[in-house]
């Protein structure tokens, strides 16, 4: 009798497990798969893709001696080695307390180990060298750290995704999770992963951060944008990675 | 003569706005919500509907089509995030109309549609918008002309 119980048990969970994982099917969708076939393909052929000119001058870069220390990146890291980097930031470098983006990771390695100034946040050279990293996670999937320290940090970025602001008293939310897929004016409403970044934007005729993305979006809303430097991007980063978990990178993107 | 004269009284009333602390910025104009309306208009006067089509259609103005659909044919992009404005005013009388502009949250808390004459409980304004509402008194008085005629 209590064998045959827990075997109901156990059938139960079972179906229960079976349903959920018919029901539960992945809604998400990048924006990759909000364009139309035309962006697509530009964005598949990378004799087409715009952003490989930008991979092109970071690779040059990589193996371009810079500083006091008069080091290359090349010199400290094999070929190949930046692949899976740009699908787990932002992380909490060794030593560190709070997290940085890929952006603050190169910053470090610049004035850490190079004993070089900083790249500005939207330089030229920026866009370069993460375009080149980024590209090495193409096709990976979205894997963030397991560092129990992120999550105050993750957990602040939630609340600036969910929280209204700007003169038209939005948020992130009611946009990308209540509306994704509708259209605004003429735009599709993106679920807002950041899989892609650097990203090309015809909009912008170039390449742009992660950041400049966010700051357009907040611009939208008449929101004043986080200063360059606010730790609240990172934040946020961090929120939109953890939500988009598992999708597959396809950086560096074309988007509309 | 006529000019000199209006200048300074464009002067003075610049100061006297100054010295109130208002600065030339229009403060918000006070009115009376009876059950989900505000009867009364908010300037005193009817609005006009040609204008206040033009601000519906006005992406950087009105915004109404980033959310909406209305009969404005030459304006192609329009949104579907909100209810689609044809027949609204056959739908809801001005002082509904009124309400729903100047602060839609009073009827529904969760809205999206932005609160179009209101200042407070806003977060992080940008501050070439802070302290201004979307559209002015007039503005509003002029989209509610137009939605009201809107009749099917
Ligand atoms: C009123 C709607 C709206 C709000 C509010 C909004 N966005 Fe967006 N967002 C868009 C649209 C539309 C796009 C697609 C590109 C475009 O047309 O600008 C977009 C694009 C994005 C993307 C790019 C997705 C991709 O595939 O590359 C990200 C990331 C993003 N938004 C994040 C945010 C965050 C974070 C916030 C809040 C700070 C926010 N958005 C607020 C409408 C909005
Ligand atoms: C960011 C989105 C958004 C914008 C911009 C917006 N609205 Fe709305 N509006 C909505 C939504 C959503 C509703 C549905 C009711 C609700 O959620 O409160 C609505 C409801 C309405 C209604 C009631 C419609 C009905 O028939 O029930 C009117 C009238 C209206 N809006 C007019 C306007 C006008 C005029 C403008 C521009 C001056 C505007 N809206 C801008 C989202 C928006």
């Amino acid at each position: 009798m209590r064998k045959l119980s827990v075997a109901l048990g156990l059938a139960t969970v079972f179906l229960a497990s079976l349903a959920m994982a018919q029901a539960g099917k992945d809604q998400r969708r990048s924006g990759y798969q909000d364009m139309g076939p035309t962006l697509q393909k530009m964005q598949d052929d990378d004799t087409a893709n715009p952003a490989m000119l930008y991979v092109q001058a970071g690779e040059a870069l990589w193996t371009q001696k810079a500083g006091a220390a008069d080091k290359s990146c090349a010199d400290c890291h094999s070929a190949g080695s930046m692949k899976g980097v740009a699908a787990r930031y932002p992380a909490i470098p060794p030593g560190g307390d709070r997290p940085v983006d890929l952006e603050g990771r190169i910053n470090l390695c610049r004035t850490e180990h190079q004993k070089a100034a900083p790249f500005g946040a939207e330089s030229e050279q920026m866009l370069d060298l993460s375009a080149y990293v980024a590209l090495q996670s193409r096709g990976m999937p979205i894997a963030p750290p397991n560092d129990p320290r992120l999550a105050a940090f993750r957990m602040h970025g939630g609340q600036l995704f969910k929280g209204r602001e700007g003169q038209l008293n939005l948020s992130c939310a009611n946009c990308h999770d209540d509306n994704a897929g509708k259209k605004l004016g003429g735009a599709t409403i993106p679920q807002a992963h950041p899989t892609g970044y650097p990203i090309y934007r015809l909009e912008w005729q170039a390449l742009g951060s992660l950041k400049r993305r966010l700051r357009n979006c907040m611009i939208g809303m008449r929101a004043e944008p986080f200063d360059e430097d606010s730790e609240d991007y990172i934040d946020l980063e961090l929120y939109l990675m953890d939500r988009a978990r598992g999708m597959t990178m396809d950086a560096p993107a074309v988007r509309p | 003569m006529r000019i000199a004269l209006f200048l300074a009284a464009v002067f003075a009333a610049a100061v006297a706005l100054t010295a109130l602390g208002v600065s030339a910025q229009e403060s918000l104009r006070s009115y009376v919500i009876v059950g989900d309306a505000i009867p009364d208009s908010l300037t005193g006067e009817a609005g006009d509907a040609a204008r206040g089509r033009a601000i519906v259609a006005n992406r950087s103005v009105g915004l109404c089509l980033l959310c909406h659909r209305a009969p404005i044919p030459e304006e192609r992009f329009q949104g579907d995030l909100a209810p689609d404005l044809a027949g609204a005013g056959a739908r809801w009388s001005e002082g509904q109309l009124r309400l729903r502009l100047v602060d839609a949250s009073r009827l529904n808390a969760d809205t999206i549609m932005p609160p179009y004459y209101r200042l407070d409980h806003l977060q992080r304004v940008a501050r070439n918008f802070a302290g201004k509402p979307i559209l002015t008194a007039r503005q509003i008085e002029d989209v509610v002309a137009y939605l009201a005629s809107l009749k099917e």
